[in-house]
């Protein structure tokens, strides 16, 4: 009795492992292009890549700094909050070299439907509030941008406090995360390990893109 | 029964949502847009197909004691299965998903099915009732999900209808699944009883 | 900035309310809120069951798959753990207790198919809470099952003396009576 229920579940398990074994390459590939598209979704045109891993109050947040050739392009930051109405949000923040937001593009979240998601539409208030705006010239509350409700002068989602607040404490992680990669320092906010891992990405998109052309 | 009538009776007859009343959960979690339900639906028939199939085969060998846990073995590998391929090649309609995609394991209908029909009958026969049962939970699931969608956000399979904001949003949140599900039920009723 | 178990608790009983917001576990949710002693009996045994699915899942997951590299076994191991607990849970009881499992007996076997067993236990690891949360946040769901089933009972017994017209008797009218009950529960959203 046990034997046959054992060897189900054997059988059963190799048939999903060998499915993954297959499946682990397209799961990456797909995970990788949502990436690459997110990046040219928030930067302007861009040639490669160096990744900065860093560690914001104790969450990782990951900078995409791109450049063509020598010259800097901007930075996108993959950042993310555990405030937002059903936990995670994730965002990708696109930045001028000189700190001006070009676009925020949402990766991933689970809010209320028709209330907190509206942070994924374009032209959303949240996103209007700082596109094309150096937030250092925000209206900040102790350093950091806030919803009106707060004292800030970021315009919330209508009947979504929550979500947006979440917002906002994300991009601020972005914020931080993309001064501290641009100045050579540490996190603001971190007091203990802080892990900076550098890699640089050997990878060129719009290289590749003109291979596939040929 | 003919083989016809295996598949029609899933549709009507024996519909699990409006008839049987079962799988409630992903039949109001995922309805806030026709895609979605129908997305659902379909992943819920691949594995109600598979595992009502592959259990036909095993009936035999399987002592009846540990009927129950073989069953939710068999069926938990096909979802499992299911996840990583939508993961791999629906990304974005895996992600809208959400949990309710490991949750089809304890989706009744499935365990309900294997109990009842595959567990008693040839594999061809349940097939034919994975297909049948499938196809009437994937129909049930688009029309709720339609419903929902062009009363709450007024789009239909995501195009917009021009009527978004007329439209109570209502219908897209929880307390609209209820209602929805719970007058297109009285509708059914009212239909079947003619 | 960590999440505040006192948010934890609040939002999982009132604002993210496992029945009516998430949409999980609605089948024990229609089929035993008939009476409110009966709902009782099934929030007790889902709170214990979901406790200790937390308790043992978290470290499966942390201690067992992750470091195999097999996290994609997650549903079929949590579904088999707790098939497993429920057994335990049921023969346990019925030496050590036999007046509880009296009460709680018949829910039990109930709890393996309610999916808000299972999706708790893959939604704390999904939102990457520690082991004390995790336990703070399924103990807190399980109340907010409670409260709904027990709330709904309440409702239901009122129902049942009411003259509802044919096609809306049973089943209709409950979902319709859960979706009221829905949008009070929306109220909370404002809370944490």
């Amino acid at each position: 009795m046990v034997a046959v229920l054992f060897s189900i579940t054997l059988i059963a398990s190799a048939g999903v492992g060998a499915v993954n074994m297959i499946t682990v390459e397209p799961i990456a590939a797909a995970k990788a292009a949502a990436t690459q598209q997110a990046l040219s979704e928030v930067l302007p045109a861009f040639e490669r890549t160096s990744i900065d891993e860093l560690e914001v109050d104790g969450l990782p947040i990951r900078v995409y700094t791109a450049s063509n050739g020598e010259a800097l392009a901007g930075y996108a930051v993959e950042t993310m909050t555990k405030q937002g109405f059903n936990g995670v949000v994730k965002l990708m923040v696109g930045f001028l070299p000189d700190g001006t937001v070009t676009n925020v593009n949402v990766l991933e979240q689970s809010e209320t439907p028709g209330l907190g998601t509206k942070m994924t539409e374009e032209g959303n208030p949240l996103l209007a509030s700082i596109r094309n705006r150096k937030l250092e010239e925000k209206k900040l509350v102790g350093g950091k941008l806030a919803v009106t409700k707060d004292g800030g002068d970021v315009d919330a989602l209508t009947a979504a406090t929550i979500s947006s607040r979440a917002y906002v404490d994300a991009i601020n992680r972005a914020w931080m995360a993309m001064t501290s990669v641009k100045e050579g320092t540490r996190p603001t906010d971190v007091a203990t390990g802080a892990t900076v891992q550098h890699t640089e990405q050997t990878e060129e998109p719009a290289a590749r893109e003109g291979e596939r052309d040929e | 029964m003919n083989k016809l009538q295996i598949i029609t009776s899933g549709i009507l007859k024996n519909n699990p949502t409006f008839v049987l009343v079962l799988g409630m959960c992903p039949t109001l979690g995922t309805t806030t847009s026709a895609s979605n339900g129908m997305g659902m639906g379909l992943a819920t028939m691949a594995v109600l197909i598979m595992s009502n199939l592959v259990i036909s085969l095993i009936k035999n060998l399987i002592p009846d004691k540990v009927r129950i846990p073989a069953f939710i073995v068999v069926i938990a590998s096909f979802v499992t299965i299911i996840q990583m391929l939508m993961q791999a090649f629906v990304p974005a309609l895996y992600a809208s998903l959400g949990v309710f995609i490991p949750l089809i394991v304890v989706n009744c209908i499935i365990l309900g099915r294997a109990e009842a029909f595959a567990s008693k009958n040839g594999a061809f026969d349940s097939i034919l009732d994975g297909v049948g049962i499938g196809l009437g939970f994937t129909l049930s699931l688009t029309a709720i999900g339609a419903v929902r969608e062009i009363l709450g956000s007024g789009a239909i399979f995501g195009y917009a209808l021009g009527t978004a904001d007329v439209m109570p949003l209502v219908f897209v949140l929880a307390p609209g699944g209820f209602l929805t599900l719970g007058y297109l039920m009285v509708l059914f009723n009212k239909l079947a009883k003619k | 900035m960590e999440i505040s178990y006192f948010a934890i608790i609040i939002g999982a009983i009132f604002v993210n309310n496992v029945v009516l917001a998430q949409f999980l576990g609605i089948c024990p949710f229609l089929g035993v809120s008939s009476k409110v002693e009966t709902s009782l009996g099934m929030s007790a045994a889902v709170t214990f069951v979901m406790a200790l699915t937390a308790l043992v899942c978290w470290p499966l997951q942390e201690y067992v798959l992750n470091p195999l590299g097999i996290g994609y076994m997650q549903t079929i191991v949590f579904i088999l753990v707790i098939a497993a607990l429920v057994q335990m849970v049921e023969i346990i009881l019925k030496k050590v207790s036999p007046a509880l499992y009296q009460a709680l007996g018949i829910f039990l076997p109930l709890i393996t198919t309610n999916c808000a067993v299972l999706g708790v236990a893959i939604l704390m690891i999904q939102k990457e809470f520690t082991l004390l949360q995790s336990v703070t946040y399924s103990v807190a769901t399980a109340i907010g099952f409670g409260l709904a089933l027990v709330l709904f009972a309440g409702l239901r017994e009122r129902l049942d003396f009411e003259d509802v017209p044919a096609a809306f008797k049973g089943v209709p009218i409950a979902l319709i009576t859960a979706g009221i009950l829905a949008m009070a529960f929306m109220g909370f959203s404002g809370l944490v």
